[in-house]
């Protein structure tokens, strides 16, 4: 296991409120290995993207509370990111350099009174380059390979002159200028129509190839996690709930939850007028949330006096697959 | 679009709108009963003289007030626009009343909008990046109560208190006899010792509303993604929140000049007149209560002039500033 980049144990993450604690990550554990690619998977508010945030030390600074353990794995040894100062130059100097991030909406992730390629460069600028021409030709070089047409012109453009795949593009060399080796992708997709999403990440399986970089990718679209990801973390209410090879996960899901987000996956050639399955119900607000199943009120396969007393431990299935679930204990 | 281009561009805009501000000042001005012979007559025949008929169609003929409405702009606004703005009633030239004054008059609202600025942007960002903090609510108050006090009555107070305990008569820009001098080094010390006062008076109301502006749209940016990309590249907070947030926090501030400098040249005329300060508004005022139309009209429209001069100053500067604005426009 000496090519694991990071791994995540027993991650919580609180924020507290007025209306009490928030646990939006509620014991989750994880490790992402070098050139795969962890596809995390849920629906809107399931404590995807913070935990996400948690890595980068990048939660809202007032409120938000990180326990558990995040070790970024390298040749000096292992550092665990919780402990570090998130505002401390340690963790700074890990930020952008060792991890990196893209986000889900390009036009409002570039600031719109500075060039793209200014706002590049100064990744390299914050972690010690000093000549400004070679960042230049570094940024111009990087545009190309992420494939922006006239890169020595577009350098010098706003993002709002570009349109949405070139602002993930640019986002996307933003992210990887200084060849990190984790790159956490939130949603980079979601904002972006179709065929140009098939191109970005196209772009992404091609850079980790060269790079070698491990990839967290975060979405809500199976679609995407099928064709992007190795390894497979469902998701549900600050919990994964089921954890496999993406194989695995798509021929033979355990999890109620996970089975009903599969079969609610379009099918091409479906009868004319046939309804989607769907789940009934939204994500709860994880408000002091019971120590019970998060998806109990939810689920087809409800066992009172068994879902609804305590959380179930993680089960493994099968080598590498493991699911949370009164079911299989 | 070139630069040049915009800014003749914006130069023909400003030209026509104050045709259109000359006219109706104009007619509004006009618009009270009687003219300005009614008046001669009757201060005439106060006197005792008799005028007759004759007499007035005279008078009339003489001012060209016989002529339609339309045909006396006419010859007003190509006289004002050749710098003639003709006579007080009190016989002094119009132009020479007001060149005393415009200096002050633009000297005072320059240096308050720049005051304005230097304290209210600091403070906006202090309140913004510590919000809800000790200093945020103490800042607040401060402001809400500079918002809230009329400036004529800090204006008071404040003379009433130098008089009080310094016994120092602050009024009006230079001390007693000391405006007919020449221009030395006394005179200008003498000036910022005047000063300070009427800056004062006129920041504290604008400031207050600044902060508030800066404050809040800080707030806003600060909530924006790209602050998050920033971080996550690795900056310094404190580096990032100057590049960033307080650079787009800055975009209103900047807009704002447009309409505070109009505003503080031609506003402020109750302050002026309790501080008896050379500038345009109490000149305003005073030729608006003789009913001297020639005088009013012709402050008007140079007050109009300086509040266009002013948004066009803002235009330019938010252009320079925000590319979008730049781009938009087809400026580069």
């Amino acid at each position: 296991m000496s090519d694991v980049v990071l791994e995540v144990k027993d991650l919580h993450t609180y924020f507290e409120l007025e209306e009490g604690t928030l646990k939006a990550v509620n014991g989750v554990s994880f490790s992402i290995r070098k050139n795969r690619t962890l596809g995390v998977v849920g629906e809107s508010g399931c404590g995807k993207s913070v935990t996400a945030q948690s890595i980068m030390r990048i939660t809202p600074k007032k409120n938000s509370k990180i326990s558990g353990q995040i070790l970024l794995h390298r040749a000096s040894g292992a550092v665990d990111l919780a402990r570090l100062d998130e505002d401390g130059d340690e963790m700074r100097d890990l930020r952008g350099r060792e991890i990196a991030m893209i986000f889900q909406e390009p036009m409002t992730a570039f600031s719109p009174v500075h060039t793209v390629g200014n706002q590049i460069m100064e990744a390299l600028f914050v972690h010690g380059e000093r000549d400004k021409s070679a960042a230049r030709k570094r940024v111009i070089a990087l545009l190309d390979e992420v494939g922006i047409p006239a890169p020595e012109r577009r350098i010098d453009e706003y993002s709002f002159q570009l349109s949405g795949g070139m602002r993930q593009r640019s986002m996307i060399a933003m992210a990887i200028v200084l060849n990190p080796r984790l790159l956490i992708a939130d949603e980079p997709t979601t904002a972006l129509d179709v065929t140009i999403q098939s191109q970005i990440l196209r772009l992404m399986k091609r850079l980790q190839r060269d790079n070698g970089m491990a990839i967290m990718f975060i979405t809500h679209d199976l679609g995407v996690i099928a064709t992007m990801a190795d390894d497979v973390a469902v998701m549900y209410l600050g919990k994964i709930v089921e954890y496999g090879a993406a194989r695995q996960i798509f021929k033979d899901p355990k999890h109620p939850y996970t089975k009903g987000l599969i079969r609610s996956i379009p099918k091409f050639g479906a009868t004319d007028g046939a309804h989607l399955a769907t789940i009934e119900g939204t994500v709860p607000v994880p408000l002091d949330p019971p120590d019970a199943c998060p998806f109990a009120n939810r689920c087809g396969e409800f066992i009172a006096g068994k879902c609804d007393v305590r959380m179930p431990a993680a089960v493994t299935v099968a080598p590498g697959h493991s699911v949370s679930c009164v079911l299989y204990e | 679009m070139s630069f040049s281009k915009y800014l003749i561009q914006r130069l023909i805009y400003a030209v026509l709108v104050l045709i259109v501000i000359s006219f109706l000042i104009f007619m509004i001005v006009q618009l009270p009963r009687g003219d300005a012979v009614d008046r001669i007559v009757n201060a005439r025949q106060a006197q005792g003289d008799i005028i007759t008929e004759e007499d007035e169609a005279a008078l009339r003929a003489q001012y060209g007030l016989d002529k339609p409405i339309f045909v006396q702009y006419f010859i007003w606004a190509t006289q004002f626009a050749r710098g003639n703005m003709g006579h007080s009633m009190l016989g002094i030239p119009v132009d020479k009343l007001i060149n005393e004054r415009i200096a002050a008059t633009v000297l005072l609202s320059v240096i308050s909008l720049i005051v304005t600025y230097a304290l209210a942007v600091p403070i906006g960002i202090y309140s913004a990046t510590r919000q809800y903090s000790l200093g945020d609510y103490f800042w607040t108050f401060v402001g809400f109560i500079g918002l809230a006090t009329p400036n004529f009555l800090l204006a008071l107070i404040l003379l009433f208190l130098f008089h009080k305990f310094f016994g120092l008569s602050i009024g009006g820009l230079f001390s007693p006899g000391v405006e007919e001098q020449p221009w030395s080094l006394a005179k200008a010390l003498d000036l910022l010792n005047h000063l300070w006062i009427p800056i004062i008076v006129i920041v504290t109301a604008q400031t207050a509303g600044t902060i508030r502006t800066m404050r809040a749209t800080l707030l806003d940016e600060l909530g924006q993604q790209y602050v998050v990309t920033a971080r996550a590249k690795g900056l310094r907070y404190r580096q990032l929140l100057f590049k960033y947030p307080v650079r787009l926090a800055l975009n209103p501030v900047v807009n704002s000049i447009g309409y505070i400098l109009p505003r503080l040249i031609s506003g402020q005329t109750i302050v002026a007149i309790v501080l008896n300060l050379p500038t345009l508004g109490p000149l305003l005022f005073s030729a608006l209560l003789a009913e001297d139309l020639e005088l009013a009209t012709s402050i008007l429209m140079i007050q109009s002039i300086l509040a266009v001069i002013g948004v066009i100053l803002g235009d330019i500067i938010l252009s320079l500033y925000d590319p979008r604005i730049r781009m938009e426009k087809g400026v580069s």
